[in-house]
């Protein structure tokens, strides 16, 4: 199945965007259609990205120990606007954090290593989930 | 005279440490250099084999350990440990907020506070980040770059409150913005008025600081971000020649300021060729200052360099493995002769190092240093054909980058280093390397241990993390609260004032103003605001 649309996003004040860049060119090669926030966005403007976009999912990376704060704020944006699509986490992520992060409804969690078609597998994989539950 | 007579002179000239037996394990005696009579030397021009010419022997590198989280006080604390364990510099690693010039009670710094590195709002913070340490004796070095001038002016507000007076102030300021935009991007301003601050430290610290490097011109980011070696070496001195040409152009003689810029590059994985690339780095930039910028004074010539080893190498996967990466990338920095180390901590790869894996981290340093004998010889891979060979193809590599980086520019190797931050052409060859790099690793023709190979043992319970609590947040809110309320506002609203209509003037050096509002208590995000709405703010293009 081709042609699922993803928003990927940076939120807050971490400019790392070695990963970002990378797992956007994985994807987009992978037959994703890929949608670049750029940096330095809020949970807010990324959920109304989604809405505009109208993306499949979502997938935040994060490498500045933030996630615990700001990706379950981004989670709640998104489904404040009615959005039940699935928000994917990339980046340096402790496994304590990984319960956590689950129950606040991150759906997957991608931590370095994952291999490119981990990371389009993984990411089809909630896609698909989700139209399922649909 | 032969070339060996006279660094042999340049050598009995230097202050040698007599504390070694200069000689192998088995007894076998070790010349400072070694090299055909006619050959060249170290301490000789172009400094291909180092910028002097009794390199270790007359003083190891610094082992500078690159630190700071949570509180002022939390960080100060663990600079103690650090000059306790035997590092002799001390090296500042600030928070996200900070690096972007906005407080600690901004709604944008919720969850960052006190993360990556230490939180600073106020000079009441630098007052508790470097109490009890000798800022006269112990070298400082601050990895701040939007807001460097701010930063720059609290510390050395604050060494005065301490009864030190600037001029013997030692250490290094990162202040390289340019790289900001083209790699890490934590920037403010748009680059032409993020330069102008720039100009104003460079200028400030040429008149008043001789002992301060007013910016470490920095590779390092930009090969952490993806870059390949011959473009971590081209765009690093590309962007020192961008400085250098922007003091020329404030009318700053070459020999008043060329002196104090330092370099900071990665020490990455491959061996040779990191090695290959600090010989060509002091080969190019020696032969820039002397012959398109005019320099005499040798120590402009002379390219001194941090190292780092490179983050990016390290893996979450058996992440003590990353003790021995760490220690080959550290061999490289010392064999290529850096004048100082800062050694990851195996646990980078998965948070901020616990103590335990920063103290093996610097001991991963002394070793290098004192067991394996490595520091008796200067350059002792020079002569060596591969070496050779791989030095002068990354002298021509880089060349080639600058020729294209002065053409953009029209002659100007700062317009070109502007325009090519304009036109994404660093970031977008940083992330073509990136890309590049993740194939071969998908694809397998690049081995990474415990990644896409040699798995065994992945399973494992992962380590013992260093945990930071949101308290420090909270704290962090609180303190600064406390003093936006001890202080006299209306001074602020002055110095403030102050500060925005001398941002107006770009023939005004800033750092006066700066200096007296930190000293009344200004916030980071105060002044860089009031800069703000004079320079406006950069915002890049997103593209993949």
């Amino acid at each position: 199945m081709a042609g699922e649309r993803i928003l990927i996003a940076k939120v807050g004040l971490d400019g790392h965007d070695r990963g970002v860049k990378v797992v956007a060119r994985i994807l987009r090669d992978a037959g994703f259609e890929v949608v670049y926030t750029g940096l330095f966005q809020t949970p807010e403007t990324v959920a109304a990205a989604a809405v505009d976009e109208d993306v499949d999912a979502v997938g935040l990376s994060m490498l500045s120990a933030a996630h615990m704060t700001l990706a379950p704020l981004v989670v709640e944006e998104i489904r404040k606007r009615g959005l039940e699509i699935p928000v994917i986490l990339g980046g340096i992520v402790p496994d304590h954090d990984l319960e956590a992060l689950a129950e606040v409804g991150i759906d997957t969690v991608l931590t370095p290593g994952a291999s490119a078609e981990e990371i389009a597998d993984r990411v089809r994989a909630a896609i698909a989930a989700n139209n399922e539950e649909d | 005279m032969t070339n060996r007579d006279l660094w042999q002179a340049a050598f009995d000239a230097s202050r040698v440490r007599d504390d070694q037996p200069y000689a192998t394990m088995s007894g076998i005696d070790v010349d400072p250099v070694y090299g055909p009579d006619d050959g060249e030397f170290p301490g000789q021009y172009p400094y291909t084999r180092g910028p002097y010419a009794s390199m270790y022997r007359s003083k190891l590198w610094t082992m500078r350990m690159f630190a700071g989280f949570g509180t002022a006080e939390d960080t100060n604390w663990r600079f103690k440990e650090i000059i306790k364990a035997g590092g002799t510099g001390l090296s500042t690693a600030f928070d996200m907020p900070t690096l972007l010039g906005i407080d600690s009670d901004n709604a944008m710094s919720l969850g960052e506070v006190g993360r990556c590195g230490v939180a600073i709002d106020t000079l009441a913070d630098m007052e508790d980040l470097y109490a009890g340490i000798d800022l006269g004796e112990i070298t400082t070095s601050m990895t701040i770059n939007s807001p460097a001038a701010v930063i720059f002016a609290m510390f050395i507000a604050q060494a005065e409150q301490a009864g030190i007076p600037r001029a013997r102030l030692g250490g290094t300021l990162q202040n390289d913005i340019l790289k900001e935009y083209q790699a890490q991007k934590e920037y403010v301003f748009p680059p032409r008025q993020s330069m102008r601050l720039v100009r104003d430290t460079i200028d400030f610290t040429a008149a008043e600081m001789p002992r301060w490097n007013s910016i470490s011109i920095s590779g390092y980011h930009i090969r952490e971000a993806g870059s390949t070696a011959a473009e971590e070496l081209a765009f690093t001195l590309a962007n020192g020649f961008a400085y250098v040409e922007l003091a020329l152009e404030a009318g700053l003689p070459i020999d008043t300021f060329a002196p104090r810029l330092s370099f900071f590059f990665n020490a990455h994985i491959d061996f040779f060729e990191e090695i290959a690339k600090y010989r060509a780095a002091r080969r190019i930039w020696a032969r820039w200052m002397k012959e398109r910028y005019g320099a005499e004074n040798d120590k402009s010539m002379q390219l001194k360099f941090h190292t780092q080893t490179a983050g990016v190498s390290l893996t979450a996967q058996q992440p003590e493995v990353n003790i021995v990466r760490t220690a080959i990338e550290a061999l490289a920095g010392v064999l290529g002769g850096t004048q100082s180390l800062h050694t990851n901590s195996m646990d980078e790869a998965l948070a901020l190092p616990t103590e335990k894996s920063a103290r093996i981290a610097l001991r991963t340093q002394q070793v290098i240093a004192h067991e394996t004998n490595v520091a008796h010889v200067a350059d002792p891979l020079g002569g060596s054909h591969y070496v050779e060979a791989l030095t002068d193809e990354m002298e021509r590599q880089a060349e080639e980058l600058f020729a294209h980086l002065d053409e953009l520019g029209d002659g100007s190797m700062l317009e070109g280093a502007i325009q090519g931050i304009e036109e994404n052409w660093f970031q977008g060859r940083i992330a073509d390397s990136a890309y590049e790099l993740e194939r071969r690793l998908n694809a397998g023709d690049h081995i990474r241990v415990g990644v896409n190979d040699f798995t065994d043992g992945n399973d494992e319970d992962q380590m013992e993390l260093l945990r930071i609590s949101g308290e420090d947040e909270t704290k962090q809110r609180k303190r600064l609260d406390q003093v936006r309320q001890d202080r006299d506002q209306e001074k602020v609203d002055a110095a403030l004032n102050r500060v925005r209509s001398e941002s107006q003037d770009p023939e005004i050096n800033l750092m006066p103003a700066l200096i007296d509002a930190v000293k009344v208590y200004a916030t980071v995000g105060e002044i860089m605001g009031t800069m703000e709405s004079e320079f406006g703010r950069h915002v890049e293009v997103p593209v993949i």
